[in-house]
């Protein structure tokens, strides 16, 4: 019984991770063809991506849009988060459940309403109006794990401090934000690995201009095959791996996707 | 005292500065995604102009196309294709979450992270490594050759069965993450006091930890339908044309046809079925919670 579970469980992770290893496969193949296994072995393919000026263009512009997005989605969600927490109004419940939208639905639908917007208000094709577009959209991620980090919040413990005359701003800088700083700092992680990786709101928004490396991979994709998208296919990849570790290395990540905590049980 | 005349002070003076964050979280979220939507609902009434985009109107011109034999075919395809992806990533993920949650925290940990990974990452590299997978060149199909199970490589995409494999890895890591709060809180005493009992792990699995987490599979399947319904990328990459979902038919209307009316009207449209969708849930976690209660 043991064995049958064990095997169910590597075969699903073999599933997940197939796409991921022949493409890493393919991403060193000496000549620019589509071969697996490889044949020779090279990393060029990976500097190509710094040295080919639309690649690096296309790199250069997925950063930036995903930094500043991310930034401004937990400068959006932190407020919303806090004014929930603080008082549980309902005017604090529908900005709350605003601020879950656009993660509930087809992200088309978002994608197109941004796209009508921009088209009407004149920002369409700007890499400002890309950010805005992903910084709201994005909201969500920050929203969630700040939410869950001021509910671990001991309220005695900010009770403590207004009694010992604390204002408002003291309590908040004190006593609040360096106990959610790692939950602030893991949200705006999300919500930058998910800009990074975004296509149809970047498309839709300014596809045509601003080309960030999804798009330019799409794009690419329909002209034949280069394995420089490999290559940013097996680096995206390590960047989600990466940064979801540095979560799980300093932050309890069962807890931010929703296991009951320890103490609970 | 002076503490509290320090606060009151402050409450006097700060009242407007406090709100500041809330009224600019209330501003963005208002203006970068309320305002947007609302335009589209307008828009969708609009009448379109041909070389222009549309000018206003009030006409149901763009929802009466819905009635079309040809938006009908791809509305039925959409939802049958994204209800069986739905359902074969629930099945599957559903054993291997209550196993994942019943594991050591380190596994925990290091499949979750795996997952975020895979979750996160663009549906266009999800759809470029799978036609590579299941390529002629570089496939899978390489392997049986090596195996001696076939003669030469074939490639198994664009197909509709790589469309579906696609859209289950797509929505896999989706439904484990959606499982994994109800089932890693769902009490040990259930299953261990049915094994006392004398019933093997299957069969408390199948008799016991089913029938508990009824709703919750529901509700995970309907929210996995509507992530694979957003789907955009996998039905270009790995489907044929035919395959194409009204995800792909909203942004080739509204992007190489220039009909953002029709466009807008379709959009429309899969937003009220994805909240009809979502509301279900809901209200279906509701009742859970009135239930566990009581």
């Amino acid at each position: 019984m043991k064995a049958v579970k064990t095997i169910f469980i590597l075969a699903v992770f073999c599933f997940m991770s197939a796409p991921i290893l022949v493409v890493a496969g393919v991403s060193v193949n000496e000549k620019k063809r589509l071969l697996f296994p490889p044949q020779g072995f090279t990393f060029d393919w990976y500097g190509e991506l710094f040295r080919q000026s639309a690649w690096f263009n296309a790199l250069q512009n997925s950063v930036l849009i995903a930094l500043f997005a991310s930034a401004l989605a937990v400068s959006v969600a932190l407020p919303v988060a806090l004014y929930l927490w603080q008082r549980n109004s309902l005017f604090g419940r529908v900005l709350f459940s605003v601020g879950l939208a656009p993660f509930m639905l087809p992200p088309v639908i978002t994608a197109l309403g941004l796209l009508i917007f921009w088209v009407s208000v004149g920002g369409s094709g700007h890499m400002a109006a890309t950010i805005l577009s992903h910084g709201v959209f994005l909201v969500t991620l920050p929203l969630v794990t700040i939410s869950l980090g001021l509910e671990s919040i001991n309220r005695q413990l900010v009770e403590a401090a207004r009694t010992m005359g604390a204002d408002e701003k003291t309590v908040f800088f004190t006593v609040i934000r360096p106990l959610i700083t790692p939950y602030i700092v893991s949200g705006f992680a999300f919500a930058f690995v998910l800009s990074l990786n975004e296509y149809i709101i970047a498309y839709m928004v300014a596809g045509f201009t601003v080309e960030t490396l999804p798009i330019k991979i799409f794009n690419s994709l329909r002209y034949g095959y280069t394995p420089v998208m490999a290559a940013v296919a097996v680096i995206f990849a390590l960047v989600s791996i990466v940064v979801f570790g540095l979560v799980a290395r300093f932050g309890d990540l069962p807890r931010l996707l929703g296991a009951a905590a320890r103490e609970t049980k | 005292m002076s503490a509290a005349g320090n606060s009151s002070a402050a409450a006097g003076r700060g009242f407007p500065l406090r709100l500041l964050p809330p009224a600019y979280a209330s501003l963005m979220l208002g203006l970068f995604f309320l305002v947007p939507l609302g335009i589209m609902l307008a828009v969708s009434f609009f009448h379109r102009v041909e070389g222009a985009f549309y000018e206003p109107a009030f006409e149901f011109a763009n929802y009466l196309r819905f009635l079309d034999t040809f938006f009908l075919k791809i509305l039925g395809f959409s939802i049958g294709l994204s209800i069986s992806a739905a359902v074969i990533a629930v099945v599957i993920a559903f054993p291997f979450t209550y196993s994942l949650t019943r594991a050591s925290r380190g596994t925990q940990v290091f499949a979750l992270v795996f997952l975020l990974a895979v979750l996160s990452l663009s549906e266009v590299i999800i759809g470029f490594s799978w036609s590579t997978l299941l390529s002629r060149t570089a496939g899978v199909s390489n392997l049986f050759v090596a195996l001696g199970l076939m003669e030469r490589g074939a490639a198994y995409y664009p197909s509709l069965p790589a469309l579906l494999l696609g859209l289950v890895y797509l929505s896999f890591p989706y439904t484990v993450l959606v499982l994994y709060p109800a089932l890693s809180r769902l009490d040990p005493e259930l299953s261990e006091a049915a094994r006392m009992m004398g019933a093997s792990p299957v069969r408390t699995f199948f008799t016991v930890v089913v029938p508990v987490m009824k709703r919750t599979i529901l509700s995970t399947i309907i929210l996995a339908f509507v992530f694979t319904l957003g789907a955009y990328i996998l039905p270009q990459t790995l489907g044929k044309p035919p395959h194409w979902t009204l995800s792909v038919h909203i942004t080739d209307q509204a992007i190489f046809e220039a009909n953002l009316p029709f466009a807008a009207a379709m959009a429309i449209f899969l937003l009220l079925v994805s909240l009809l969708m979502v509301a279900i849930t809901l209200l279906m976690g509701r009742e859970e919670a009135a239930g566990a209660k009581a």
